[in-house]
């Protein structure tokens, strides 16, 4: 019997051979079910050849509706066929709609409002009921601020490069900024500035999100104090807060942050050094007057008094100086919040000035980071620094003096590389892949292209520092955006100019006219440049906007898990499960757990007593993409956006009785209209013959 | 007794038999092993996959079948399902479900049995393994057809969709969706170790035919 045996061996050995390619089969199951996916998804298009018919046909249209060559090479541009994505997303300030937008490039199709400072009620943001998180958020000094002037954008980076995580943005009329996730696109957390009541120069993020800057403007008494404009110089103060940034929790870090006093100059646009200038941040400013106003009183008005002098301060801050400054406690602490005062930042060199051509606008770096471009606004030029100079001016204590506060102000033409003449109300400035700078010229409404020195003048055939082109836009262009053009490598391709007025190029929509969003192809060197598409934006005056390659997001297309808690970012425990439905009730406190999935709501009873304080727990226990729910409670204002695996809370005392439908209001599935339930708010005694039974009408008296 | 197991374990093979017909009494032990690992493998791969297409699921819907268990958008079939009275998909084939590893376990020992059984009884033992796809299949469409004949008839969709009968094989379709029903590597291996039993039976009875026929005749010759 000695073959069975060396068989049954033989058998084992094949047997485990086999066992070990197990577990590479296991997967094959699921890529065959993503190949089929794939192969179903996949509609390549062939090369397009015309046909003499079919080119007829383009050009009766393009006859008929009045179409010369360029718009049709426009729209073949920017025409984006159904289900074909957009290769970028521009996020763009809401502007007074205290949003965001994102906004897909090159289609210009607005995707999402994003909501940060202002109650929006498709996202259910704002009207959870009592003690609403969201407005809890938006309280300044106590009382909620239900709006904010959003302005500028700024995407989370790593190494300098846009990395697609979070982004932030200030809120200019209630020094606020707020932080979102862009793993599901909602805003996670809001602060709110101790020491200033509004502010401009946010949100601006160092090159690897180490903090988040937001620079002041309107100076006032810091920690909200009070003082007579006679007291100006004495008592008010300009500030620059940094922000710690946490990223792993995703949230800034308050304990961790804090800000420098500057002078009462009105602080402005700011970006963060990169490359060469890591380490720096620059702040534009105006208003080194120090002019009061008062027109009223016979004063020289603001605009007048603030503008006065032939040059500004561009505030040149070294930010790790800064933060072992504050590391060390040299700080003061205003309303309790940690302040490097201005004596300290000049003894330990943090803070240096130099002068810029007056109320300049925007001051942007160049992708290697050697160049600080600060645009002239009331100057015709661009002025162009040197880090390389800073740097040596500042070591060589090159100084032409110091401000009245004792700032030491750097000889200008010591740090000074180049002027650059554009024409005129220069703003803000972006650059490309290929050794051009684009600023936005706000009064000849036009976008300038510019060929960059130094190391970028061989990549272009221009001469350094020149400019190239300009390319009328429609009107009065503020900030522009070109394609990543903030990182330290903009992929060129498209550029936005963010038109502040339309007038003429849309259909009148009365006297409150949209912006006007165009979008410029600077895929081509040289004088081509071309605007090729206009998008009206009739929700705020956008500021500023940043551009990402849409790859580089990484959304989530359903919550992770189902009973998610969006604000934690994790599976709530909280969250109701499938069978554990009902009502439950401990003395006047009600407990519903409910859970929404299409077409309805479990439990569709809740009866409580009037008085009762109502705590509502809802899971979307959905997992297909878009299959949101909502769920409002008509006259308890409250309206949540249930998106698939969410997890919600809202409580509300119940002190109004009455028969209250609650319904989903999202067009969820064909029984979506039956999706509701009835909230029964039982009077307590005494109080029915006070419950109208009808509501009033005209005949009814 | 012993008369009784001999006759149902079949001759054993002489020494001098085996050395001079090695190959002869290994072909159906190989081909055996061959079908038991093909088999058991078969546990690890899918059996049966449907693709659901609807207008609102670009990426469709798909729902797998392994022998013990289901994958794929289970959650969002049984979601749609409830709209027209049909059952969970969890509770079919329950049962089966749970027994199907220890099944093939089962024939793979048995089919194990098989190679050392050299009697017309083998045929018993490999019975199981040679009719296992053809089972899963009649298992298959009876829930299918169980379900889709017992829809609950106050589901909110009863009126648009009545009664019917799934499609196992191939395309079918079901309100806005379109089915397509295909057998995965896992259901080919199962027929395969079914192919491979039955050919190995060709090598068994032609290794040991002759010598159960001998062993009749001396049986007959010494009653």
């Amino acid at each position: 019997m000695k073959n069975p045996i060396r068989t049954s061996m033989a058998c084992h050995a094949v047997l485990a051979a086999a066992s070990a390619g197990l577990l590479f089969s296991c997967f094959a199951g699921e890529a065959n079910a993503q190949e089929n996916r794939r192969r179903r998804a996949a509609q390549e298009g062939k090369p397009v050849e015309l046909l003499p018919e079919q080119v007829a046909g383009l050009t009766k249209i393009a006859n008929e509706r009045q179409l010369n060559v360029d718009d049709l090479m426009a729209a073949a541009k920017t025409f984006t066929p159904s289900g074909r994505h957009d290769e970028y997303v521009l996020f763009s300030s809401g502007g007074q709609s205290g949003q965001v937008f994102a906004i897909g490039v090159p289609s210009m199709r607005l995707l999402r409002s994003i909501a940060v400072f202002t109650p929006e009620s498709w996202q259910g943001y704002g009207f959870g009921g009592k003690d609403d998180h969201v407005i809890e958020s938006l309280k300044v000094n106590g009382t909620p601020v239900l709006w904010g002037d959003t302005h500028h954008p700024a995407l989370s980076e790593t190494k300098g490069d846009y990395d697609g995580q979070f982004l932030f943005i200030g809120d200019k009329a209630n020094a606020r900024v707020g932080v979102i996730d862009l793993r599901d696109w909602e805003t996670k957390q809001v602060v709110k500035n101790p020491l200033t009541i509004s502010d401009h120069g946010a949100a601006f993020v160092t090159p690897n999100t180490e903090y988040v800057i937001e620079g002041g403007q309107y100076a006032t008494v810091l920690g909200y104090g009070y003082a007579p404009p006679e007291e100006y110089k004495k008592s008010y103060r300009g500030m620059v807060t940094m922000w710690k940034f946490d990223r792993a929790k995703g949230r800034i870090d308050l304990a961790n942050s804090f800000a420098l006093e500057l002078p009462p100059y009105w602080q402005d646009l700011a970006d963060a050094g990169k490359s060469a200038s890591d380490g720096f941040f620059f702040i534009n400013s105006f208003n080194v007057e120090m002019a009061t106003g008062g027109a009223e009183k016979g004063n020289p008005p603001f605009e007048a008094g603030a503008s006065k002098r032939d040059m500004d301060y561009l505030h040149i801050i070294d930010w790790r100086k800064a933060e072992a400054a504050f590391r060390a406690g040299k700080v003061k602490k205003i309303n309790g919040f940690p302040v490097i005062m201005l004596e300290t930042s000049i003894a330990e060199g943090l803070l240096y000035f130099a002068p810029e051509p007056k109320s300049p606008h925007g001051v942007d770096v160049t992708p290697n980071g050697q160049y600080m471009v600060v645009a002239g606004k009331l100057d015709p030029h661009v002025t162009v620094y040197s880090i390389e100079k800073v740097k040596a001016a500042i070591a060589a204590k090159k100084f032409s003096g110091s401000d009245e506060f004792g700032v030491p102000v750097l000889d200008f033409d010591a740090v000074k590389e180049v002027q650059v003449e554009l024409g005129l109300g220069p703003l803000h400035t972006q650059f490309d892949d290929k050794g051009y700078a684009y600023t936005s010229l706000f009064l000849d409404s036009a976008v300038a292209r510019w060929s960059l020195g130094g190391e970028y003048a061989t990549m272009h055939p221009e001469q350094p520092w020149k400019l190239v082109q300009k390319t009328p836009v429609q009107y009065n262009i503020g900030h522009l955006c070109a394609a990543e053009g903030d990182t330290v490598s903009p992929d060129g391709r498209f550029l936005v100019s963010m038109s502040k007025w339309s007038v003429d190029r849309f259909l009148t929509t009365g006297p409150l006219l949209p912006q006007n969003f165009q979008l410029l192809d600077i895929s081509q060197t040289g004088t081509t440049m071309p605007v090729i598409y206009d998008l009206p934006i009739g929700v705020g005056e956008p500021h500023y906007c940043q551009m990402i390659k849409a790859d580089k997001l990484k959304s989530w297309k359903v919550y992770p898990e189902v009973g998610w808690n969006t604000r934690t970012q994790q599976l709530d425990a909280n969250a109701p499960k499938q069978g554990q439905e009902g009502v439950t009730r401990e003395g006047n406190k009600v407990l519903v757990k409910m859970t929404a999935v299409r077409s309805h709501f479990l439990p569709e009873h809740v009866e409580v007593n009037e008085g009762d304080e109502v705590t509502w727990r809802i899971t979307a226990v959905e997992t297909a993409q878009d299959a949101t729910h909502g769920f409002c409670i008509g006259a308890y204002n409250i309206n949540l956006s249930l998106e698939p695996g969410e997890f919600e809370e809202v409580r509300f005392i119940a002190d109004r009785p009455g028969t209250y439908p609650f319904y989903c209001t999202e067009f969820c599935s064909a029984l979506h209209l039956e999706m509701m339930g009835y909230l029964h708010v039982k009077p307590t005694a005494g109080h029915a013959a006070a419950v109208p039974t009808t509501g009033t009408s005209r005949d009814s008296k | 007794m012993s008369n009784l197991i001999r006759s149902l374990v079949g001759p054993r093979v002489p020494l001098e038999e085996l050395d001079a017909h090695r190959g002869r009494y290994l072909a159906p032990t190989l081909v055996f092993m061959l079908a038991r690992v093909v088999l058991l493998v078969s546990i690890f791969f899918p059996y049966w996959h449907m693709e659901l297409d609807a207008p609102q699921y670009p990426n469709g819907l798909s729902l797998t079948a392994y022998v013990n268990h289901l994958t794929g958008d289970v959650k969002e079939i049984d979601g749609l399902n409830h709209y027209i009275g049909m059952r969970p998909l969890g509770e079919a084939a329950a049962f089966e479900r749970a027994a199907s590893v220890w099944m093939i376990i089962a024939m793979f020992l048995l089919v194990e049995g098989a190679a050392v059984i050299h009697s017309r009884w083998a045929v018993l033992l490999a019975l199981p393994a040679v009719t296992f796809p053809l089972g899963f299949v009649a298992d298959l469409h009876y829930w299918m057809r169980t379900f889709g004949l017992n829809l609950n008839p106050d589901a909110p969709l009863s009126a648009a969709v009545k009664p019917f009968i799934p499609t196992v094989l191939g395309e079918g379709g079901i309100g806005q969706f379109k089915t397509f029903a295909t057998f995965g590597l896992g259901y080919w291996l199962a027929v395969a170790g079914a192919v491979l039993t039955i050919v190995g039976f060709g090598f068994h009875r032609h290794a040991y035919k002759p010598l159960v026929d001998r062993l009749d005749r001396e049986r007959r010759a010494h009653p």
